[in-house]
């Protein structure tokens, strides 16, 4: 075993928890009437470094580490740099949104570079119970920070259905595992993908893929496995759900794409008309139930589920291409979604004073930037071209297209249409007049939101990311393809298993 | 030297003209909100815009088959993406009516909008750009990028600056055209997925040479012209149109309806799908008669002049809707000229009325009476505008009706000429009505309410261009018609293989039809990014016919 190069494997998560632990201990070091905030700044810099080190992570030669267990690839690095960049923008937004008095806010930023290393080591594992591992990191840590509201109600209400909820799709997934391997006798994912086809037991394996799938699936908020979405959105903290509304989510998509395709390609004919009416059923359900909120952070909710619907539909095509569609929408929706939660932390404050659509009436004319930002995100969100949104779609949409899935291109299409609808009235309260005569208003006082220079940086990384990936997509795609590449199993022999460097698959 | 320079800027002209008002949009942004000077910016960009548009006519060839200015660029590998833009007969003189309609668009709100004036000329330019892009792009991704693109400004400026219930309009424009764009992109990412190329040339090659099944291919075909036909609008899907046209601000008014999805159909439903075209054609010059004749019996009976505009434009569009899918050279002709001539002749009658909004704060026709004594110049202008929409002769308007009405005579049936002819009757009725409602009879209370304040320098030097090119068109057309001949070819002159057999005199056919067969072997179907390929070989082909 060769531990430098095992240390290489695992850099981005290592920075991570160095930097959790640092701000932990300064924390507790601080004396309590220092203010908390440049552990902010700690950790948004140690994120950073985790992001460089990912990239870093590029050099090195596709393979596996720690006995066949953590993997690093193009695929790899792809979601590393993508989840880093999305914590790095929730962190900016939490610096300069959490009230300064607020309690705990040390252990806040902690929490989040935490839960930042259990969703990079999801991506990476190639182990069943590394991934296990790594999704209750990223889970607990989630679970608290969405009750990091404690004086509300809703707060800690959101916290414990979304610890509860979770809890049994975790339990769901574990089980899952438990059967597959019962059926290959191994956990390690290329093992399996090699054992799985000439397994005895075949009905063992589909039952655990079945059971895996649902655990997934509630990660990333599919339908029928999205109830508790719109109900942990309006209680946590949005800046809070600026980050889990993208960042564990591509994490569990990763998932999703390894299992998938990795793990079980053979069994594409049983997971494809699956994944297939869950798409379905998400667009649908999603949309219908958003045109009926009034509250903008549950509709942004059901947005979500709606989006995840969109992005499964890739999973309609062929292998690679397939791949390189989910990933690509991947990064637009988080994109998009984290730039669109950080408008609305900004416009209706930290403590929510604003939180239905009619609230947000006259915005852009309270402020200009934040009220052409919202049009923007929600633009891009409808699916406008040249911005993220559309093109995500339109890869999304051909791939399931050019697999054969006509129906599902039609049916998301439609719903895409009728998506506009309840995006446009949260655009078009924004882009109404805050006083109509002979009426009462509306418009709240005159609350100019601070925009300090955190925030500022957090949105025009949000909209830079938009606006690239829907003008320049190409290098952005190339990354995605060479990721999609990387994620067929490799020939593994057990016995060189964990020092063995193979070759990289892609010439 | 100057040879060379005059190459470059023929080879950049379509994407200086695209970004010229975009970069327009972000000096505006940027610059402070200070008096009218977002005005001046905007103003300015538009009438380089402009300026750069007649370059296009100045340097077209219009004996020369195909598109010009070419612009061919990879965007995306995977799916293959180009960024290919070019001009022929049928675009040109739309995007130099584009640019054309800028300036005015700009001047009709130099008062109108009084705040939020940074906002407004922002959005107003990339409006431009999006739809210039419609009328420059021969990739089907990059045209359906800037056709909903164009959605975008639009929806903001009808809800931000309408006048009683902007949101309300907004919602309904958007969502009305926005989900028929839904099943357009299906069947283009359709089409994508059997050939394997999202671009023009390719394609229509492609389909017709009856590779791809046809049954499919007529539900391609369908999704494609309904898209267009919400945006037009043709007759019963106009329901967003009223509401638009009270609500949008004048500027946004006058280009909102008609142009896009007139030039959408002749180039992309009829271009790419002559044979499925040639199927619902009968029941397209079916509904184009209706809405003539409906447009011109609800205009009679309006009494607000933004509804009337909306009803009458339903009746002008369905007219030259009937010319396009007559399918005639002669509809044709008439169709794309009398598109320029609704363009110029509706943007002057928007102006205006905006100007009479602007006084009275209201649009009840009724409410008016007698203004002709007081505002002789704008009674003046406004007869002559509302002459070159009914169609006299000497003006545009007649030139373009007649094409159309003759070649539905004599190509399609004499049964729906006349008919037609009935509804050209009733808009001189309902017109007339209006102008005699408004500037003539006894002066009303309102009128005699406010001082007289005739048009200014300023709009006089918008209006008497406009007026002197309505009587140009009227006298003159055969400064357009042959430009607008040669990219005319309707399919019932299209043989079986899908090229087209009638050239205008002197084109180089053999070489023409040389480059297409060219192209065609070069694209085996179904291979990916091979249009690459074919581009580059007619790339190459088109640079050795411009040598």
């Amino acid at each position: 075993v060769n531990p430098v190069s095992d240390i290489f494997r695992v850099l981005p998560e290592l920075v991570l928890t160095l930097t959790g632990v640092a701000v932990m201990l300064l924390d507790a070091a601080f004396p309590p009437r220092w203010a908390r905030r440049p552990l902010g700044w700690v950790a948004a810099i140690g994120t950073t470094l985790a992001l460089w080190a990912s990239l870093g992570q590029l050099a090195l030669p596709m393979g596996t580490g720690f006995s066949g267990t953590v993997e690093t690839s193009a695929f790899t690095v792809f979601f590393h740099v993508l989840i880093c960049g999305l914590v790095l923008v929730a962190l900016l937004l939490s610096l300069d949104t959490l009230p300064e008095e607020s309690q705990h806010q040390g252990e806040f930023y902690a929490l989040i570079v935490f839960g930042a290393v259990g969703m990079c080591l999801l991506t990476g594992a190639v182990e069943l119970l590394l991934v296990f591992i790594a999704l209750e990191i990223s889970s607990i840590a989630t679970y608290v920070l969405v009750g990091y509201r404690k004086d509300t109600v809703r707060g800690p209400e959101a916290a414990i259905k979304y610890f509860l909820l979770g809890s049994f799709a975790t339990a769901f997934l574990l089980y899952g595992i438990a059967l597959i391997f019962g059926a290959t006798g191994t956990t390690q994912i290329y093992e399996i993908a090699r054992l799985a086809p000439t397994a005895q037991n075949h009905a063992l394996i589909l039952a655990g893929l079945g059971l895996m799938l649902v655990g997934i699936l509630f990660k990333v908020s599919a339908a029928p496995f999205h109830v508790w979405t719109p109900d942990v959105y309006e209680g946590a903290p949005t800046p809070v759900v600026a980050l889990i509304s993208t960042a564990p989510k591509a994490a569990a998509f990763a998932l999703l794409l390894r299992v998938a395709y990795e793990m079980l390609p053979g069994l594409r004919p049983v997971w494809s008309p699956l994944l297939w009416v869950v798409a379905v059923l998400s667009m649908t359900v999603g949309n219908l139930a958003a045109l009926r909120q009034t509250n903008v952070k549950r509709m942004l909710a059901y947005s979500s589920i709606a989006h995840a619907g969109y992005l499964l539909a890739a999973f309609a095509g062929l292998d690679s291409t397939g791949i390189m569609a989910a990933c690509f929408y991947i990064a637009a929706y988080a994109a998009m979604n984290v730039g669109i939660f950080a408008v609305v932390t900004l416009a209706s404050g930290y403590d929510e004073k604003l939180p239905v659509i009619d609230d947000f009436r006259g915005l852009i004319y309270r402020s200009p930037l934040l009220g052409s930002l919202l049009i923007f995100f929600l633009a891009s969100l409808v699916g406008i071209p040249f911005t993220g949104g559309f093109m995500g779609k339109l890869i999304s949409f051909s791939t399931a297209l050019s697999g054969g899935a006509i129906w599902l291109v039609i049916l998301g299409l439609l719903n895409s249409g009728l998506a506009a609808a309840y995006y446009l009235r949260l655009a078009l309260a924004a882009a109404r007049r805050p006083i109509l005569e002979g009426k009462e208003t509306l418009a709240p006082p005159q609350v100019a939101p601070r925009v300090g220079a955190a925030v500022i940086a957090a949105l025009a990384m949000a909209v830079l990311a938009t606006l690239v990936l829907g003008i320049i997509p190409g290098d952005t795609l190339r990354a995605a393809e060479a990721g999609a590449h990387t994620l067929k199993a490799p020939p593994v022999e057990s016995s060189t298993f964990g020092n063995a460097v193979e070759p990289p698959t892609q010439p | 030297m100057n040879g060379f320079a005059m190459n470059d800027l023929n080879n950049s002209i379509l994407t200086l003209i695209l970004l010229v008002p975009l970069a327009g949009a972000l000096l505006v942004v940027l610059a402070p909100e200070r008096g009218k000077l977002p005005n001046w910016i905007a103003l300015a960009t538009t009438l380089v815009t402009f300026g750069l548009s007649l370059h296009l006519p100045a340097h077209f060839i219009p004996t020369q088959a195909g598109f010009q200015f070419e612009v061919i660029r990879p965007w995306i590998e995977s799916p293959a993406i180009f960024y290919h833009l070019g001009v022929d007969g049928l675009s040109l003189w739309l995007v130099v009516l584009v640019g054309l309609l800028a300036p005015v668009g700009v001047m009709a709100s130099w008062n109108a909008i009084t705040e939020r004036r940074k906002l407004f000329f922002a959005l107003f330019l990339v409006q431009q750009t999006a739809m210039l892009g419609v009328f420059l792009s021969l990739d089907l991704i990059l045209y359906y990028g800037f056709w909903e693109l164009s959605l975008v400004p639009m929806a903001i400026l009808i809800a931000m600056y309408g006048r009683k219930d902007g949101p309300k309009a907004a919602l309904k424009f958007f969502l009305f055209t926005f989900i028929p764009s839904a099943p357009l992109l299906v069947a283009i990412l359709w089409l994508y997925a059997r050939t394997g190329s999202f671009d023009f040339a390719t394609l229509r090659i492609l389909i017709n040479s009856g590779n791809l099944p046809a049954y499919q291919m007529g539900w391609v075909a369908l999704a494609f012209l309904f898209a267009f036909a919400v945006k037009v609008p043709v007759f019963p899907l106009h329901g967003w149109l009223a509401d638009t046209f009270s609500e949008a601000p004048v500027a946004l008014a006058m280009v909102v309806a008609g142009k896009l999805g007139l030039y959408s159909m002749l180039r992309f439903h009829i271009g790419l799908f002559p044979m499925q075209t040639r199927a619902v054609a009968p029941v397209m010059v079916g509904l184009a008669v209706v809405g003539v004749l409906y447009g011109a019996c609800l205009a009679l009976v309006q009494r607000d002049f933004w509804r009337l505009m909306a009803f009458a434009a339903l009746s002008h569009l369905s007219l030259i809707t009937l010319g396009i899918y007559g399918l005639t050279l002669t509809g044709w002709e008439g169709a794309v000229y009398q598109i320029l001539n609704h363009g110029v002749v509706d943007g002057a009658l928007f102006l205006l009325l905006g100007l009479l909004y602007d006084r009275y704060a209201t649009s009840q026709i009724n409410a008016y009476g007698g203004l002709a004594a007081k505002l002789p110049r704008t009674a003046t202008l406004f007869v002559f505008a509302s002459l070159g929409l009914i169609g006299l002769p000497i003006l545009g308007g007649f030139i373009g009706e007649f094409l159309i009405l003759l070649g539905t005579f004599t190509g399609v049936s004499k049964g729906w000429a006349i008919a037609a002819t009935l509804g050209v009757i009733l808009g001189a009725a309902y017109m007339l009505s209006l102008v005699m409602r408004l500037f003539y009879g006894p002066e009303s209370k309102l009128a005699a309410s406010r001082p007289p304040e005739d048009l200014r320098l300023g709009q006089m030097a918008v209006l008497a261009p406009l007026a002197v090119l309505m009587f140009v068109m009227g006298v003159a057309p055969m400064l357009w018609l042959p430009t607008i001949e040669a990219g005319a070819h309707p399919p019932s002159v299209v043989n079986t293989s899908g090229f087209s057999q009638i050239h205008p005199p002197g084109a180089k056919a053999p070489d023409h039809n040389a480059a297409l067969s060219a192209r065609l072997k070069s694209c085996p179907l179904t291979k990916l990014g091979i249009s690459a390929d074919c581009n580059a070989i007619a790339n190459s082909i088109n640079g050795e016919v411009q040598r």
